[in-house]
């Protein structure tokens, strides 16, 4: 099929950027939409011009390192996928894509499609962790029976692979479905908590430092999250953060 | 407070408490109006008593204004903050394809909502206040009826007041529901709850229209 | 004395570890403020030593090429991680474990390595649960297993199919909360192009900000390499497309050993190729071959058929199927190991039997376990008489508990639905035995240059079981490099920082500018995946599932003169100050561009065929690995000599006291 793909090209993080239009023939269905990129990207350096940056690594929608506006949505139409995993056969011959980096004052733009998310290691460092040592020197793991369906939820929310579709996605580039997510993995396990008073007020202040938007419960992060993490989460993390409140 | 308060999850609180505060004011301001229809006379009991009780004028009257204005300020700044939050705009974006309209637009829907609020002071409560305080007329226990009636003869403030219902239902829909999930209340019975706060949203500003129809028909 | 000294402790089997741990010396706390560590690549080995490292009170530096260490490739690790904890009551043991992985690894790996990895395997789980790694659990609240390939026992604990991500989100957040302390300083979106040897030691690194292009000294006390497997030599693999082996490599082109590069794994369930424009393979978990059965047709008329889209796979009855594996190896049916299961995929394609498009692909079918399920789950729920209907809707939801994530990203890639259809699958390149020698401590030929995860050849042999990277990973990062670093830092108390405007870093910088400016101004003809994709061609055709004698022959002269026009032709646009991915995948190809003659050399050099590495020249009758004992019962060290063709062959003798050397069968 034959596209039209308008990207977004910036040098480096102080340039100014514009959208370029790209004509492009001969893409497959079968092909991902990062790969239908690399055909582009082939034929840019072929004609010796700088090919479009954009961050992938993993290819089968787990590192979280593919990220992408794709026609004003995070990960493009499909839902509960990545960028990577999203394939060109949901699009038809002769549409025009606009591809965008993510957009938000805390994932300042790189380069072209490239964004800077570094604000979310930051969140995690200020509390994401349980203080154990390393050493093995634990209780036996079988030795704290936890209750399935808390296991369960507690993966659910620890899926999240950190690509920030959630940010993207927001109206309000508010990153309380990621922040939210790690603190109900801890909070629905026993090991987390100890430190749960600190940890959600920690992560919350650090998340709030980072200049993210707040939460006006659109509950588009929920639908555009390839993970499909729950706004359960955000109401869990609220909970916790208010009781946090009530004993810091 | 003021610490608790730069938070961004407290804002939000704030925010759901004093909309749910102003929730059930609607609900008890509802009830009495829907008396206009059935009876002049209990009307008017209810509307002297309001109008009369010390707990209400000294109590209960600041701290709706209270929550009137912390509510729509809150709005404004937390609106400020979120817009600030992605300077450089997506060239398209998408919103429909992952949110309701009302949830992305209750500065807006808000909006109206506030200034039919300053056409509601100017129309009731400034007079109000004008008559009782600062004229010091003797109370009259059966002047609110008539009153109510004359403001609905207006068609043009009879369509004002009907539009801004509608922009009340449509942050209503939003925003009830929305603020149990921001005092963290989602859990199994969440669903119920939204379709309480659903019928809530479109019975109250649908009963408001018809009280106000119902005057001006009833009077042409 | 060989230069390839081993460190093996004395003793008992059992008693090796406790009693070297006991033997080692240790750098007391207030000693540890004062030296430097540097780790390079943040998965599961990197991760979790970083952390460790850390904890006891190191400065350490990470570096990783992704934006976060939380990106490294373990996290695409699907099925789960073994641990001899016998929860299950099934007869397992440390030693059983230890048995399981030496006889998987077709008895190529050392057998000390590999009973402290059983030995440790329980306390990795006793850790993650504690850092809250959520597992799956039954309904008692308790730890749930699963089966792996080539064992007979449930040893493995997973999370869905996703524990590689909670494993290492579990060492990440462990790094988390030493990078909140200060006590790791993480340099992300780096990459190591160099390691600096000061008298001989390793003292540092030349890393390349790959936003800014600035090239950087970075110096420390010990070097530790976690860097991963060299699986993208073939281009396609289900490696990230980042994966690459330029920090290994510099190491070894600067002294350290490269042992047994041939021992590929090539992963029997993985997504099939299905055109040109591919970039990657995706793997469909070891776990699903729990529950599905693999097959082809009998009848080479219904593979036609199948092929050209005439027949469906769901009309061919039972007896025109052939499950080859339940039928050639009965005992362990569709849970062989990884090499026997793709080299049986491989020869029934060869045959002509192969089912997609290409003819390269065979069956992964669920109906019998969604059947099997959906009765249980009937019988559960109190129905005596379920209906066919009712027995496969439970029988899908309960396929879709265990598997949900992995049926989904198949349907996703081939737009076919695998609760309706057979998946297809064929064997990918997945995970390398092979890497940086290393002694029982870890540490490779360079002093002060240690090796872990991946990147290491250590525990492994010829063939990785399934479950055991996640175990080796955390093994090494978490329970041994930590104490076995000691060892040598305790020499290092008095060193002081290590300065970076010695003669020694001048020279490695200068060496990687020139490396970098040669690539900038190369000829300009050829794009660097165009020489990427022939490598990878190469290294498939001849060098991938079996391998002969004259295919290797022709592997390293081509890979040669490919190696040498790449270095004339090769067009990197951009420019070498900036964030550059063309420049940052021309260093890495030319990397493997060396690698890849190595490989080719290490296999021809091996007359026999073990685990991963199939010679066509070695097989029994039934087509078979056949090992060679006697001549080949050691490993494979290669010193770099200045071209891969000149590297010198040093031997590490394998010593099995405790285990007796068998012909492997899983028949």
């Amino acid at each position: 099929m034959k596209l039209i793909l308008k990207i977004w090209r910036q040098e480096n993080a102080k340039s100014a950027g514009k959208m370029v239009s790209y004509p492009i023939d001969g893409i497959e269905g079968d092909m991902s939409f990062l790969e239908m990129l690399d055909v582009l990207n082939e034929e840019l350096v072929a004609k010796g011009e700088d090919p479009v940056e954009f961050d992938h690594d993993c290819r089968e929608g787990i590192c979280g390192s593919c990220s992408l506006q794709i026609n004003g949505e995070p990960h493009g139409p499909d839902k509960l996928i990545t960028t990577c995993q999203l394939h060109m056969r949901s699009f038809n011959d002769g549409d025009t894509i606009v591809i965008e980096p993510f957009r938000a004052n805390a994932f300042p733009v790189v380069k072209d499609l490239i964004v800077d998310r570094t604000s979310f290691d930051r969140i995690q460092q200020a509390g994401g962790y349980v203080s154990v040592n390393t050493s093995g020197n634990t209780i036996d793991a079988n030795s704290i029976p936890v209750n399935k369906h808390d296991a369960d939820d507690s993966f659910a929310a620890a899926t999240c692979i950190g690509c920030g579709a959630c940010v993207a996605a927001c109206k309000n580039a508010s990153a309380m479905l990621f922040t939210s997510a790690k603190v109900s993995q801890y909070a629905l396990l026993p090991q987390g908590q100890v430190e749960a008073t600190d940890r959600v007020m920690n992560m919350v202040r650090q998340m709030d430092l980072e200049g993210f938007g707040n939460c006006t419960n659109t509950g588009a992060c929920e639908i555009e999250c390839p993970k499909g993490i729950s706004l359960e989460n955000i109401a869990r993390m609220n909970r916790e953060y208010l009781s946090a409140s009530t004993k810091g | 407070m003021g610490g608790f308060l730069k938070s961004s999850i407290a804002k939000k609180v704030a925010m759901a408490l004093s909309g749910l505060f102003l929730v059930l004011f609607l609900l008890q301001h509802f009830t009495i109006n829907l008396t206009s229809v059935i009876s002049e006379d209990l009307f008017n009991e209810l509307s002297h008593f309001m109008g009369t009780n010390f707990l209400v004028q000294a109590i209960l009257q600041p701290v709706l204004i209270f929550g009137v204005i912390f509510h729509f300020v809150m709005g404004f700044v937390l609106e400020a903050k979120n817009r600030g939050a992605r300077n450089i705009k997506y060239v398209k974006y998408n919103g429909s394809a992952n949110s309701s309209w009302m949830s992305r637009n209750m500065i807006y829907s808000g909006l109206v909502v506030l200034a039919f609020l300053a056409l509601h002071f100017y129309d009731f409560w400034v007079p109000e206040i004008v008559h009782k305080y600062v004229e010091s007329h003797p109370e009259d226990a059966s002047r609110y009826y008539g009153e109510l009636v004359a403001k609905f003869q207006d068609p043009i403030r009879v369509a004002a007041y009907c539009l801004s219902f509608v922009f009340l239902s449509l942050h209503l829909l939003h925003g009830f529901s929305s603020s149990f999930q921001s005092m963290g209340w989602n859990n199994k019975y969440a669903k119920g709850v939204r379709g309480i706060t659903v019928a809530y949203a479109i019975i109250i500003p649908l009963g408001f229209i018809f009280i106000a129809l119902f005057h001006y028909i009833n009077n042409l | 004395m060989s230069v390839l000294e081993s460190k093996i402790p004395e003793g008992p089997l059992k008693d090796k570890w406790t009693k070297h741990k006991n033997d080692i010396n240790l750098v007391n706390p207030a000693n540890k403020r004062n030296i430097d560590i540097i780790v390079v690549g943040t998965g599961l080995a990197g991760g979790a030593a970083a952390a460790t490292l850390a904890e006891l009170g190191y400065n350490v530096k990470t570096f990783c090429y992704q934006d976060s260490p939380r990106r490294a490739h373990s996290i695409a690790a699907q099925g789960g991680i073994n641990a001899s904890k016998n929860y299950q009551g099934d007869g397992d043991s440390d030693y059983r474990l230890f048995y399981d992985t030496v006889k998987g690894g077709d008895y190529r790996s050392r057998e000390a390595n590999v009973y402290r990895l059983a030995e440790v395997s329980g306390n990795i789980i006793d850790q993650c649960v504690a850092q809250g790694v959520p597992f799956a659990r039954e309904y008692g609240g308790y730890l749930d297993n699963r089966s792996f390939g080539g064992v007979l026992v449930s040893r493995t604990f997973y999370a869905k199919g996703q524990t590689g991500q909670q494993l290492l989100l579990g060492a990440y957040s462990a790094m988390n909360r030493q990078i909140n302390r200060g006590k790791i300083q993480t340099f992300n979106r780096h990459e190591m192009m160099d390691l600096v040897l000061v008298d001989g030691k390793a003292r540092g690194i030349i890393a390349r900000d790959m936003i800014t292009g600035e090239i950087q000294r970075h110096s420390a006390h010990a070097v530790v390499l976690a860097s991963g497997g060299y699986g993208n030599v073939f281009f396609l693999s289900t490696n990230a497309m980042g994966s690459n082996v330029m920090a290994a490599w510099r190491a070894h082109r600067r002294g350290a050993y490269f042992a047994n590069p041939c021992y590929t794994q090539i992963h029997p369930t993985c997504i099939p190729v299905s055109g040109d424009h591919q970039s990657k393979l995706t793997l469909m978990s070891e776990s699903l071959r729990n529950d599905g059965r693999i097959w082809v047709p009998k009848k080479k008329e219904d593979a036609i058929a199948i092929r050209e889209g005439k027949k469906k796979p769901t009309e061919l009855s039972e007896e025109e199927r052939d499950y080859y594996l339940e039928r050639r190896y009965p005992s362990f049916g569709n849970l062989v190991p990884r090499d026997v299961a793709s080299r049986a995929a491989k020869e029934r394609c060869d045959a002509g039997f192969g089912v997609n498009k290409t003819g390269q692909a065979v069956f992964l079918d669920f109906a019998s376990a969604i059947k099997r399920y959906g009765k249980e789950a009937a019988f559960s729920a109190g129905q005596k008489n379920p209906s066919e209907a009712e027995i496969i809707k439970l029988g899908k939801e309960a396929v879709e508990a265990k598997y949900g994530n992995l049926f989904q990203m198949y349907e996703k890639i081939t737009d076919q639905n695998p609760y309706e259809t057979p998946m297809m699958i064929f064997p990918a390149v997945h995970y390398t035995m092979g890497g940086l020698w290393v002694d029982y401590n870890l540490q490779t030929t360079i002093p002060g240059c240690y090796a872990a995860g991946e990147a290491n050849f250590s525990d492994h042999g010829a063939n990785r079981l399934g479950a055991s990277a996640l175990m080796q990973g955390l093994a090494d990062g978490y329970f041994v490099l930590p104490y076995t670093i000691g060892d040598y830092l305790s020499g290092d108390i008095k060193t002081g920082k290590i300065p970076t405007d010695s003669p020694e870093f001048e020279a490695a910088e200068k060496d990687v500018r020139g490396k970098i400016e040669r690539l900038m101004n190369a000829g300009g003809k050829y794009s660097v995946d165009t020489y990427h994709k022939k490598l990878g061609k190469i290294m498939w055709d001849k060098c991938g599932m079996a391998r002969n004698e004259q295919g290797l022959k022709e592997a390293i002269e081509e890979i040669k003169a490919l190696r040498e026009d790449f270095w004339k032709n090769v067009k990197v646009t951009g420019t070498a100050d900036s964030k550059n991915a063309e420049l940052e995948k021309a260093g890495r190809v030319a990397d493997f561009l060396e690698l890849g003659e190595l490989f080719a050399k290490d296999a021809l050099h091996r007359n026999e065929s073990c685990g991963g590495h199939f010679r066509e020249e070695y097989q029994t009758e039934e087509g078979e690995a056949l090992r060679d004992d006697e001549n080949f019962r050691y490993v494979a060290a290669w010193e770099y000599k200045g071209q891969p063709s000149d590297a010198a062959l040093h031997k590490e003798e394998l010593i099995f006291n405790n285990i007796e050397l068998k012909t492997r069968s899983y028949k």
